[in-house]
């Protein structure tokens, strides 16, 4: 064999095994190291809740969220189940599956979380009728199931922490992330209320452009802005498993089958070297 | 190693009464010698032989996965989308055979390409392997065909309106270019009717199709024999035993130095199945998690990673009737190269620096055109990619010409190999 082959070869092992340790570790440091961004962003901006500017930030947000945390998931469906649920579904997901894999017993699960009218075993929809939906809002809530697999999770996040108070939308409310939305505040009694102070820039060719600067806190909610931003991130953490209720076992059958087949590419590569000694 | 061929009809077998019995009325003897252990391919395989047999690897692997798939898919303008989440979410394993399909597309024309890079790297395309490399043309056009089919039967919104696209492209032909489309897609849009008939191409006519010519691909090697990275014909010098001295029966040398191959290419495969199925967006786009949509359009719509150097080719000229002649003799170009080469040697080994610039200029190109196209149409993108369509059929429009002036090395008498040290 050619000595270029062979380096080829190991430098093909060497990559793989590199690809699959950054994989790893990424998949183990990602929620850790965006969780504490996102707490330190909150840190450096909660030490008042009234006229403390803080929002000018909000595009570099992260969810930080992790489905490997069972807590936050548990919350995250309960709380869905509580806020959001009254006009969103989650038409692909079953109550039942939720229990099954948030660890949740079933006599809670049916306690709990399935409506009095539902079955274990029914998909999650809404109670609004469509009808009554499109002449609230102009247009059906839409279904939740895949939304953070459609947008990603740092765009639901920064969507429910970038609400506004604008009296000029019909439904009062505004939103950096999606301008012009058609979902009221809903999360003000949690969150309470802001207000977005815009600033006025000139443009290269002179035009004048208002632009986000920092959003101010005017009303109160029950929770504080730490709180609300836990809320969120477990709200998001769920969607995000609801998106891929499979995923947190993709990557636990994903280490065995890795190594699995390293171990089969080393006997592979031995077998090879023990047959080709008598090529000459 | 010893190596027993047997003539064919001589009654070879000394043992078993039930092999004896089944070798008299099938030659399975005959076959395992023509294709494995009779054959006699080079000793100097490197690296970039791997890709061969990985390409028949992924084909059974897509076929296999595809399947499974079709007994819980099901076709519909309505019930596609829905029947893929099912997939995802309640069949058992679901998840993971549409995460091997869907990695597995990507990972076919990756392998492909890089086995495509090699007959270029080493002259595999010229003269007597004329017709393996355009029979693998033919593979390769058929593949896209059944990428682009795929592509569209989840249902979701990227996949509608790349159909669009994709299918408007036939418009651009004068005169039947209107009608043309309007009878590839049953439909005046991308409807239903549309999404049926690519379900039965995508599962029965273009898998035919392609595992027709890849029987044909292979029965073209067995005559001419591989190529490798010398570009010298082994054939030249047989020993007394009739085969070639610097050849080796593909079994068992190369079918276990493969397994090799084929492992390190799993281990990456699985990788990107269990840990980034999506890959960023480039092999799941977040747009496709939304259900197709007439009326509303994705941000950026462009085709997978494997078709946008011809995409941004297609997109680089003003004139789209001009752009889809241009996207054609793209494709077509690869099919003139045995006869556009005129060098005397086959090997990038013995070529000259005029053709390995030209080479490289080209792969510069194709990744110059893939990086265009994925990015939206704006102007440092649109001149990215008519610099690269440049460069692209530079290649193959000035090969006469640098093929015949640049100065070649000589070429040696045998392969050149060195063993493992003992």
């Amino acid at each position: 064999m050619r000595p270029d082959h062979l380096s080829s070869m190991r430098l093909a092992r060497t990559a793989a095994a590199i690809a699959l340790a950054v994989l790893l570790g990424s998949a183990a440091a990602t929620p850790a190291s965006a969780a504490s961004e996102a707490a330190s962003s909150g840190a450096a901006s909660s030490e008042s809740a009234s006229a403390e500017a803080f929002g000018s930030n909000w595009e570099s947000w992260r969810s930080g969220n992790s489905v490997s945390d069972l807590a936050s998931l548990q919350r995250g469906a309960r709380d869905f189940l509580n806020y959001c649920n009254g006009c969103h579904s989650l038409k692909y997901m079953r109550y039942s599956r939720i229990g099954q894999d948030l660890q949740i017993p079933p006599n809670l699960l049916q306690k709990y979380l399935v409506p009095a009218t539902h079955k274990a075993s029914d998909y999650i929809g809404t109670a609004m009728p469509e009808q009554d939906a499109v002449t609230w809002f102009g247009k059906q809530p839409p279904d939740l199931s895949l939304m953070a697999r459609e947008r990603g999770t740092d765009y639901l996040y920064r969507y429910l922490t970038t609400f506004y108070v604008d009296p000029s939308r019909t439904t009062g409310a505004n939103n950096l992330q999606l301008p012009t939305t058609a979902m009221p505040d809903v999360l003000s009694e949690l969150e309470g209320l802001k207000r977005a102070v815009f600033k006025t820039v000139t443009n290269s060719d002179g035009t004048k452009e208002q632009v986000f600067d920092h959003f101010e806190m005017v009303a109160t909610g029950s929770l504080t802005r730490e709180q609300y931003d836990s809320f969120v991130r477990d709200l998001v953490n769920f969607l995000d498993y609801v998106g891929e209720p499979a995923q947190a076992h993709r990557r636990a059958l994903g280490v065995w089958v890795v190594l699995f087949l390293l171990v089969f590419t080393w006997l592979a590569y031995l077998l090879k070297k023990e047959y080709w000694k008598d090529v000459h | 190693m010893s190596v027993e061929v047997h003539p064919p009809g001589a009654p070879a077998v000394k043992t078993g009464r039930l092999r004896a019995w089944f070798y008299k009325r099938f030659p399975i003897e005959e076959f395992i010698s023509d294709q494995l252990t009779g054959y006699y391919a080079p000793k100097n395989f490197n690296f970039w032989y791997y890709f061969g047999v990985l390409s028949l690897l992924v084909l059974a692997l897509q076929l296999f996965t595809g399947i499974f798939l079709t007994m819980f898919y099901k076709v519909g303008d309505t019930t596609s989308f829905n029947s893929v989440e099912f997939i995802m979410r309640e069949v058992d394993y679901g998840w993971l055979i549409r995460y091997l399909h869907s990695t597995g597309a990507s990972a076919f024309f990756l392998v492909v390409y890089l086995h495509m890079f090699r007959a270029l790297l080493y002259g595999s395309y010229k003269a007597p392997r004329e017709l393996l490399w355009i029979v693998g043309m033919f593979v390769y056009l058929a593949l896209m065909a059944e990428a682009f089919f795929g592509y569209v039967l989840p249902w979701g919104n990227m996949s509608y309106w790349a159909a669009q696209v994709i299918t408007n492209v036939f418009g651009t032909i004068p005169g039947i270019g209107p009608g043309l489309v309007e009878w590839i897609r049953g439909d005046y849009g991308i409807a239903d009717a549309t999404l049926n008939r690519f379900f039965a191409l995508h599962v029965v006519a273009v898998p035919l199709a392609l595992l027709l010519l890849v029987l044909l691909h292979l029965v073209a090697l067995r005559r001419t024999g591989s190529s490798n990275p010398d570009g010298i014909e082994i054939k030249d010098h047989l020993g007394p035993d009739g085969h070639p001295i610097d050849g080796i029966p593909f079994h068992p040398y190369y079918t276990i130095k493969d397994m090799v191959g084929v492992g390190v290419f799993l281990v990456l495969f699985a990788i990107v199945v269990f840990f980034v199925p999506t890959f960023g967006g480039y092999l799941l786009e977040p747009a496709n998690f939304e259900m197709a949509n007439p009326l509303s359009t994705p941000p950026d719509v462009t085709p997978s990673w494997y078709l946008t150097p011809y995409y941004a080719i297609l997109r680089g000229i003003p004139n789209q009737r001009l752009g889809a002649l241009l996207l054609l003799l793209a494709i077509v170009a690869y099919f003139f190269l045995p006869w556009l080469d005129r060098s005397p040697v086959k090997s990038m080994r013995y070529k000259g620096w005029i053709s390995r610039t030209f080479l490289a200029l080209f792969v510069i190109s194709f990744f110059g055109l893939m990086y265009a196209g994925l990015h939206p149409p704006d102007p440092v993108y649109v001149l990215l990619g008519r610099v690269c369509t440049v460069l692209y059929f530079a290649y193959f429009v000035l090969m006469p010409w640098y093929t015949r002036i640049d100065r070649m090395k000589p070429l040696p008498e045998r392969l050149r190999f060195r063993a493992h040290a003992p």
